[in-house]
């Protein structure tokens, strides 16, 4: 199909026009399409089919392309490093979501009150999401720099050692998880202030009056209700997740001994380190293919503890 | 008591936000000889400016900082004019097969950067293009997701608007222009803020398109200054800084559209 094609408006919608003025209203449809149409066409329709084409091929980006099939799909599904990638991507999805899905929830409900200052402390909390993932992910390099961190310092403070952070392969991930939760709380802060503060004050006050306690009243009443704002934050976080790559580039690389190499840092890899182009677009439609399924499922399943009211 | 000890998380939680950037600034004005002594010092002797002095001798940091700023607005910019004809395309002009191309426009929604990165780069290499502001952009000149917000937004705005611009003798540019438009700033606007913000934390695409520093953002050059000074962190931390001052302008004075529109994502 071409995007760039403009078919003739249809008879049945629109009134039977001259010939003249009916390639007068292509032309505007035109016109109003195509500065989206070419741009989407370029640099987004034909590299996804460049980036099929490019995955059952071998290739090192500057000899030519060899086919083979759905060899690299084979490969990438048998190996090892597909494996640990995909695990280490999971390793941080479970460690970045609840953290940032509790803190958040924490602080909306703290917020969700009226005090002084909560202009103020909502914009605080929400400083680090306009902040790039590279100051990010530097800022909280030089945090945790084992030696000569101020965080080190601050645990050895109260007697502790503290651990080799990025430098160490077992802490490596908390620390990206570490940087990434502090940076995204702000976000699931205000996705959850705002399904709070969606839920009628009268279903509390009921619930007060019949003599349900706090406990209870969150349990059964906030919980359900805050369920499409928490749908939104879990699929979210779960797309983003599986794409980490920002902050891991930064912070480690995928290192130490490749205990933090993600899904997107392999494919970079693999591209540019390795010369597997043809491996690294296998692997990012695999990746692709894992999101969409994770996606559609929590679609379906939504149905099950979504409230939509 | 509850109230009190709720000022206190909070606030305590609000130091957590805020200390990293402090430090980052604290570190910025320690001289070099200082920055990895322990215990780390809150007032460092000799504080002064000249890690950004380094800063600037090493990469062209304005220039860089210019980049990401022009590069931001021009891909906002870009993304509305387009997003938004096609919206109104989309929502006010009929025409056969309008639902396929709509459903093109929402499946390219859902292909990420990563599995588009490498073609891309043949695409630019193949055109001789790698390396240049043109390719940075390039990407981001159409946004399906800006055209499916907004095509939300155009369809609220009421058909009798238009009719009696209609009536008035004005065709589909002026009705676009000048009824639609106007109604529609509230989207626009929660669509460029994420533009905006899009462009200006994009990091994958520039580090593999770009590797001149003079058609570097400031996020690659940031990641590239840091792998020059692995030890150097006031040089760093002074990049960081100053990186982040523009956004914080920005923010202070949008922040509450900012959150609101953040807020508004959410509630569907």
């Amino acid at each position: 199909m071409t995007l760039t094609e403009v078919p003739a408006p249809a008879a049945v919608k629109q009134p039977v026009r001259p010939p003249r003025k009916r390639l007068r209203y292509a032309l505007t449809v035109a016109v109003f399409l195509l500065p989206s149409a070419v741009p989407l066409l370029l640099f987004t329709l034909i590299p996804m089919a460049g980036s099929l084409w490019t995955s059952l091929h071998e290739w090192n980006l500057i000899t030519p392309m060899k086919w083979v099939g759905l060899d690299n799909y084979a490969d990438l599904l048998a190996s090892e490093e597909t494996r640990a990638a995909f695990g280490h991507t999971l390793y941080f999805i479970a460690g970045y979501l609840p953290l940032v899905y509790a803190g958040g929830l924490g602080l909306a409900m703290l917020l969700n009150r009226a005090m002084k200052g909560r202009d103020l402390f909502r914009a605080i909390y929400f400083l680090p999401v306009v902040t790039s993932w590279v100051v990010v992910a530097l800022l909280w390099k030089w945090l945790l720099n084992p030696a000569s961190g101020i965080v080190n310092w601050a645990i050895g403070l109260v007697g502790l050692e503290g651990p080799g952070w990025w430098t160490d392969p077992d802490w490596a991930m908390p620390s990206i998880i570490l940087a990434s939760a502090w940076k995204d709380l702000g976000f699931v802060m205000i996705i959850l202030l705002a399904g709070l503060q969606a839920i009628p004050n009268e279903y509390l006050e009921a619930a007060r009056v019949d003599g349900a306690n706090a406990w209870q009243r969150f349990r059964r009443i906030t919980l359900p209700l805050l369920s499409p704002s928490t749908f939104f934050v879990v699929v979210i976080s779960l797309i983003n997740g599986f794409q980490v790559f920002d902050q891991v580039h930064v912070m480690t690389g995928g290192g130490p001994a490749g205990a933090t190499q993600v899904v997107v840092e392999q494919v970079y890899n693999l591209t540019f380190k390795y010369g597997r182009a043809g491996a690294a677009s296998a692997l990012s439609w695999l990746l692709f293919a894992v999101v969409l399924v994770v996606t559609l499922i929590q679609v379906r399943g939504q149905r099950r503890w979504v409230n939509y009211g | 008591m509850a109230r009190a000890g709720r000022y206190v998380v909070v606030g305590l939680g609000a130091l957590i936000m805020l200390f990293p950037f402090a430090w980052a600034v604290i570190t910025s004005l320690t001289p070099a000889g200082a920055v990895l002594q322990t215990p780390p010092d809150f007032t460092p002797d000799g504080a002064g400016f000249g890690a950004y002095e380094r800063l600037l001798e090493t990469m062209p940091f304005w220039r860089i900082m210019f980049n990401s700023l022009w590069i931001a607005v021009a891909s906002t910019v870009f993304q509305l004019v387009t997003s938004s004809m096609a919206a109104y395309a989309f929502a006010r002009l009929p025409f056969p097969g309008r639902g396929a191309l709509f459903a093109v426009y929402l499946a390219t929604l859902m292909v990420p950067l990563q599995v588009l990165v490498v073609p891309l780069f043949i695409e630019m290499r193949t055109f001789n293009l790698t390396d240049t502001y043109f390719a940075v952009l390039a990407p981001t000149i159409a946004s399906a997701f800006g055209v499916f917000l907004l095509r939300q937004a155009v369809r609220q705005v009421p058909r009798e608007f238009d009719e009696a611009a209609v009536l008035d003798g004005a065709g589909h540019f002026r009705i676009f222009a000048l009824v639609v438009l106007p109604l529609i700033r509230p989207a626009l606007a929660t669509f460029a803020i994420f533009g905006f913000m899009a462009s200006w934390n994009s990091f994958l695409w520039p580090l593999v398109i770009i590797r001149s520093p003079e058609f570097m953002t400031l996020p690659l050059g940031l990641a590239n200054l840091h792998g020059q000074f692995t030890t150097e962190w006031n040089v760093v931390m002074a990049g960081s800084v100053v990186s982040v001052v523009p956004i914080l302008v920005l923010y202070l004075f949008a922040q509450k559209h900012v959150i609101a529109s953040v807020a508004q994502s959410g509630l569907k």
